[in-house]
C-alpha cells in the first residue's frame, strides 16, 4: 500500500486556563494568532490534535484521551506516553476522555492511515448509504488498532516532550541558570548544583506564556520511565464495584425507555402497525412508528421489551424475502466462477505457470457473517428539549455519533451535548457508521420532552448488525517437477474493507489475487481485524496445504518462503520452539501453525489440539508470539492477544450467521455460541520486541488462529477443513500425518 | 408489591411481581452496576446474588426474591461486613482482569457465591460454576484471579 509521507505539519498551541494552569496540544495548521482562548481556536476550520495536556497549579496533570476505552486499556497507554516524555509523577497524572467538541477532533489517525488512503473499513465508503457519516466520521475514531500507533506515537508524545522542554526553559529563566545545568524527574524541574527544584504546577502560568518548541526531542526508549512498563490500568477500579459508566447506565428519574423491532428484512419498509394491544398496558406511553420498524415506549424497559410483543406490524415484501444462506452461496460461487474479477496483486504470470504446471491444487473456502455481540447490546439515550439535546451512548467515535445523532434530530451540532461513556465491547460495531440505531433513538426521543433510552434486545442487537462479510475464496497452486510452488491464484468475494489483507508474504514468483464483488442485501461493516479474520484463514490454511502437497513440513515451508520477512521467520520460530513444536506432545495431540501481519505487527499462533471420544476438535493451548515492534504497556498487550485470540477461536470454533427468509436466524446466544471459562485454552503470549515503531495489538491476534486450529486437525484426521465455523463436526483420527510434526 | 432487601436494606416496589429482578433493580431503583446481556439468563451479565446464591436477575421475577436479602456488585463489600474491596475484587484488580468491564459485574458476582460454597475451587470447580460469557476472553486471567482471591480468603481465614 503506497502510503503518503506522514506530514509533520503540526504546530504546537499552547493556551492559559482559568485558575493558572496551561493545556498544550497540537494543530494541523497554524492558527492565525499563537496564544487564543481554547474556544477560539476551533474557528475558521482549523482542526486541532487532541494530544492535550493540562497543568494545573496544585501539580496535577490531565491527559485528554481522544480515543475511545472499550477495554483495549487506551486511557492508560496514551497517559504513559504523555506522561513519560513530560517526566511526569505517574501518581499526579489524570487521565480524561477528550470531550467530543471539534476542539478535540483528531487528526492523527487521519494522516496515519494517509489522507488519501483511509481504509474504507473506517470510513464505511463500502456501505453506499453511509457515505454521509463517512464524510464526519474518523476525526475521535477509535478502530484499526491505531490509538498508540498514530495518535500516541506522532501527537501524545509530542505534546508530553515539548511541554517538558517548557518547564525546563521556565525554571531555567526564573533562576537565571543554563538549560542545560536543569533536569526533569517526577513533575519537578531540578537545578543539581544550586540544589533547587520546582514543582511544574509553579511554572505552569509561565508556561503558558512561552513560545512552544517547534521539533521537540522525544526520549530514546533507554529514557523510558513509563513507557514500556506493566502499569495498572486506571479503568478497573471502577470495573470491579459496578461504578463504572457504560452508555446503557443513563438514568434518571423521569426518563422512559424505548423496545425497538426493526424490518427483519433488511430494507424493508414499515407498512403498518396495530398497537392496541400494547397501548393498553401499564408504563406503556405510546407506540412509535418508524420508517423500518416501530419501538414501544414506556416507563419501565422490560414493559416496553413485554408490549413490543403484543404489536402487531405488516413490513412490505422485498425481492430479498426468499434470500437464504445457501442462495447466497451460491451467488458468491457463480460470482466467482464467472467473473476474473478486478486486481488486488499481480505478479509474475499465475496463468502461465499453472498451464505449465506438473501439479496443480485446488481448493475453495468459504466462511459465514458473523455477528459482533458486543456484551452491552446497542443503545442510546438522548433528551430533546427544543432546540438543544444531551446525548449518552457507547461509541468508538463521539464526535461522528454526536454529528449523526444532531443530524437526524435536526439539531445543530453544537447544540447536542455528548456524555462519555466506557464501552461494553466495540470490536467495529460502535463505528459511527453502522451505529444505525442512533437515528432511530434520535427519532423516537424526538417525540418526548423527556430522556428516552432505546436498548435493543439481545436478539434485536444480533438481527440488526452490520456483518463480518461471508467470503468464497478459490485458491490454485502450480507445482514444478520439483514439487516446489510457482504459482498462487486466489479469486475470492469483495468488497475489500482492508487493502491488503489478501496479499501474501510467500516468495511464490507467479501471484494472481484478484477481487470478484458480490452484492447482497445482508449489511456489512468491521468486525474485529477486519478483512484479515477471513482472509488468514484461507491463506494460512492453503499454504499448509501446499506444505502438505509438497511433502514438506509446514513450518519449514513457511521458513523457507519467508526470506525476506525476517520479521515473520522471527515469530514464527518464537511461536513454535515455545509451543514445543517437533519435540514430543501428549499422545494424540497435535500442533498446527499460522503467522500473519495486520496493523503493523505480526502474529504468529501455534494451535495444540486432540480429538475427544466424542470427535470433536479440542483445542488445548494457543501459544503467540507477536512482535508489536514495542508494547507501551506489556500487561495491557497481552490481554489484548489473550483477548483477539479467543475472539478469533469463538467465530472458528462457532461463529456463524445464516440468512433465511432473508432474515438472520440467529438471535442468542445459545444460537450464537461464545467460547466460555470450560472451552477456553491455556494461552501463552511471547511478545518479541523488534525495535520496530509500535504495531497494532487490539486486533493483530485474532487472524490466525483458525487456520492455527484447522491446520492441526489436518495432521490428527487428514481432513481439511474449508469452511467455518468448526462447530460441532466429527473427526476420525489418522494417524499417517503424524510425521508432519 | 414487592418487598425485599437489597444490599442490607429495605425496599419495597409497586410493581408487576412477573417483573424480572434486573429490571426492577435497573429502571426502578438506578442500580445500574448490574448489567442486561442476553434477557434469558444464558450470558451471566445480569449476576446478583439471592441470599448469598448467584441467580440470574434477568429471570427472576421479583416475586421470588420476595423476602429475601439480594445482593448486587454496588453492595458486595458491605455484605461482607466492610466498605473495602472484597478479596474478589481485589484479585481482579491484581490480575488485571477486566477489560471492556461490562460483563464483570457478573462474573464478580458468580464467582463470590462459588468462593462462599466452595472455598478452594479446583478447576473443573471454575468451569462448572462460571458459565457467564466474557466477549473480551478475560477468562485465563479471570481464573487466576478465583485461585488467588480463595488463597487469600484462606490466609483470611487462618490470621
Amino acid at each position: 500500500m503506497n502510503k503518503p509521507k506522514l506530514s509533520r505539519r503540526k504546530f504546537l498551541l499552547v493556551s492559559a486556563v482559568a485558575g493558572g494552569g496551561v493545556l498544550i496540544g497540537y494543530a494541523a495548521t497554524r492558527p492565525s494568532r499563537h496564544r487564543v482562548a481554547n474556544d477560539t481556536l476551533a474557528e475558521g476550520g482549523e482542526r486541532f490534535v487532541t494530544s492535550w495536556i493540562r497543568l494545573q497549579p496544585d501539580n496535577r496533570i490531565t491527559v485528554y484521551v481522544p480515543h475511545s476505552e472499550m477495554g483495549q486499556g487506551i486511557h492508560t497507554a496514551l497517559g504513559q506516553m504523555a506522561a513519560d516524555e513530560l517526566d511526569a509523577d505517574w501518581e499526579l497524572v489524570d487521565i480524561e476522555q477528550a470531550p467530543a467538541t471539534d476542539l478535540f477532533a483528531n487528526d492523527a489517525i487521519v494522516k496515519g492511515f494517509g489522507e488519501e488512503l483511509l481504509p474504507p473499513f473506517l470510513t464505511g465508503v463500502v456501505n453506499a448509504s453511509a457515505l454521509t457519516v463517512a464524510r464526519i466520521a474518523n476525526l475521535q475514531t477509535t478502530g484499526g488498532s491505531s490509538s498508540v500507533r498514530y495518535t500516541g506515537e506522532n501527537t501524545i508524545r509530542v505534546a508530553g516532550a515539548a511541554a517538558r522542554q517548557m518547564l525546563l526553559q521556565c525554571a531555567a529563566e526564573r533562576w537565571g541558570v543554563p538549560l542545560a545545568e536543569c533536569s526533569t524527574e517526577l513533575s519537578h524541574v531540578h537545578h543539581s548544583a544550586s540544589g533547587r527544584s520546582l514543582a511544574y504546577g509553579e511554572l505552569a502560568e509561565a508556561a503558558a506564556r512561552m513560545e512552544p518548541p517547534e521539533n521537540p526531542v522525544l526520549k530514546e526508549p533507554s529514557q523510558f520511565n513509563l513507557m514500556g512498563k506493566a502499569i495498572s490500568r486506571r479503568d478497573i477500579p471502577a470495573k470491579v464495584d459496578g461504578s463504572a459508566p457504560y452508555g446503557i447506565d443513563a438514568h434518571s428519574e423521569d426518563m422512559l425507555y424505548a423496545a425497538l423491532r426493526l424490518a427483519p428484512v433488511f430494507g424493508a419498509k414499515l407498512v403498518s402497525v396495530d398497537a392496541g394491544q400494547a397501548l393498553a398496558q401499564r408504563g406503556v406511553r405510546r407506540v412509535v412508528e418508524l420508517e423500518d420498524g416501530y419501538a414501544v415506549v414506556a416507563d419501565n424497559y422490560w414493559r416496553a421489551k413485554q408490549a413490543l410483543e403484543l404489536v402487531e406490524a405488516t413490513f412490505e415484501s422485498t425481492e430479498n424475502d426468499k434470500v437464504s444462506s445457501a442462495m447466497l452461496a451460491e451467488r458468491f460461487d457463480a460470482a466467482l466462477a464467472g467473473d476474473n474479477g478486478s486486481e488486488d496483486f499481480e505478479s509474475g504470470d499465475a496463468d502461465a505457470a499453472l498451464e505449465a504446471a506438473g501439479d496443480v491444487l485446488e481448493a475453495s473456502y468459504r466462511v459465514p457473517y458473523l455477528a459482533h455481540a458486543a456484551m452491552e447490546p446497542m443503545n442510546s439515550t438522548m433528551h430533546i428539549q427544543g432546540d438543544r439535546a444531551e446525548l449518552w451512548t457507547s461509541t468508538q467515535d463521539a464526535l461522528a455519533i454526536k454529528a449523526r445523532a444532531a443530524s437526524t434530530a435536526g439539531l445543530r451540532e453544537d447544540d447536542v451535548t455528548y456524555h462519555h461513556s466506557y464501552l461494553g465491547g466495540g470490536f467495529g460495531r460502535r463505528l459511527p457508521f453502522t451505529w444505525n440505531v442512533i437515528d432511530h433513538a434520535a427519532l423516537i426521543a424526538r417525540e418526548f420532552d423527556v430522556p428516552v433510552k432505546t436498548i435493543l434486545t439481545r436478539e434485536e442487537d444480533m438481527r440488526q448488525d452490520y456483518y463480518r462479510p461471508a467470503v468464497h475464496s478459490n485458491f490454485r497452486a502450480a507445482f514444478d517437477g520439483e514439487g516446489r510452488v510457482t504459482a498462487w491464484r486466489n479469486r475470492f468475494t469483495g468488497p475489500i474493507q482492508v487493502p491488503g489483507a489478501a496479499h501474501i508474504p510467500y516468495a511464490i514468483p507467479n501471484q494472481s489475487i484478484r477481487v470478484v464483488d458480490v452484492e447482497t442485501h445482508v449489511p456489512i461493516a468491521s468486525w474485529r481485524s477486519v478483512d484479515h479474520s477471513q482472509q488468514t484463514f484461507f491463506i494460512e490454511s492453503f499454504i499448509d496445504e501446499i506444505a502438505h502437497r509438497a511433502g514438506v513440513n509446514p513450518y519449514q515451508l513457511r521458513m523457507d518462503l519467508l526470506q525476506e520477512h525476517p520479521r515473520h521467520r522471527n515469530v514464527l520460530q518464537v511461536a513454535a520452539e515455545a509451543a514445543g513444536y517437533g519435540s514430543g506432545l501428549p499422545e494424540g495431540h497435535a500442533l498446527g501453525l499460522a503467522v500473519q501481519e495486520s496493523f503493523g505487527s505480526i502474529a504468529a499462533q501455534v494451535a495444540e489440539v486432540s480429538i475427544g471420544d466424542d470427535g470433536r476438535a479440542i483445542v488445548h493451548k494457543v501459544t503467540c508470539a507477536m512482535d508489536c515492534g514495542w508494547a507501551v504497556n506489556p500487561d495491557g498487550a497481552e490481554a489484548q492477544i489473550e483477548s483477539g485470540i479467543v475472539f478469533g477461536l469463538t467465530a472458528a470454533l462457532h461463529g456463524a450467521i445464516t440468512i433465511e427468509n432473508g432474515q438472520v436466524v440467529q438471535g442468542n446466544f445459545p444460537d450464537y455460541e461464545m467460547l466460555r471459562m470450560a472451552t477456553t485454552p491455556e494461552i501463552v503470549v511471547h511478545l518479541v520486541e523488534s525495535g520496530n515503531p509500535p504495531g497494532g495489538l487490539g486486533e493483530p491476534a485474532t487472524p490466525p488462529v483458525a487456520a492455527a486450529v484447522a491446520n492441526a486437525i489436518y495432521i490428527l484426521t487428514g481432513q481439511r477443513i474449508r469452511e467455518l465455523p468448526i462447530g460441532d463436526r466429527e473427526f476420525t483420527l489418522d494417524r499417517s500425518l503424524a510425521g508432519n510434526v | 408489591m414487592a418487598n425485599f432487601r437489597l444490599n442490607g436494606e429495605s425496599r419495597e416496589l409497586d410493581i408487576e411481581p412477573e417483573m424480572p429482578l434486573l429490571w426492577a433493580l435497573r429502571d426502578e431503583l438506578g442500580m445500574t452496576g448490574t448489567k442486561f446481556g442476553c434477557g434469558i439468563g444464558n450470558c451471566g451479565a445480569c449476576t446478583v446474588q439471592v441470599d448469598g446464591n448467584a441467580a440470574r436477575s434477568c429471570i427472576t421475577p421479583v416475586s421470588a426474591v420476595e423476602g429475601r436479602d439480594v445482593t448486587t456488585i454496588e453492595g458486595l463489600a458491605t455484605a461482607l461486613g466492610g466498605d473495602e474491596l472484597t478479596p474478589v475484587q481485589q484479585a481482579w484488580i491484581d490480575h488485571q482482569v477486566p477489560q471492556c468491564g461490562y460483563c464483570q459485574s457478573g462474573m464478580i458476582m458468580a464467582a463470590s457465591s462459588l468462593l462462599a460454597r466452595i472455598p478452594a475451587p479446583s478447576d473443573a470447580d471454575i468451569d462448572a460454576t462460571i458459565t457467564n460469557i466474557c466477549r473480551c476472553g478475560s477468562y485465563p486471567r479471570m481464573r487466576k484471579a478465583i485461585h488467588a482471591a480463595a488463597a487469600a480468603m484462606a490466609v483470611d481465614a487462618t490470621a
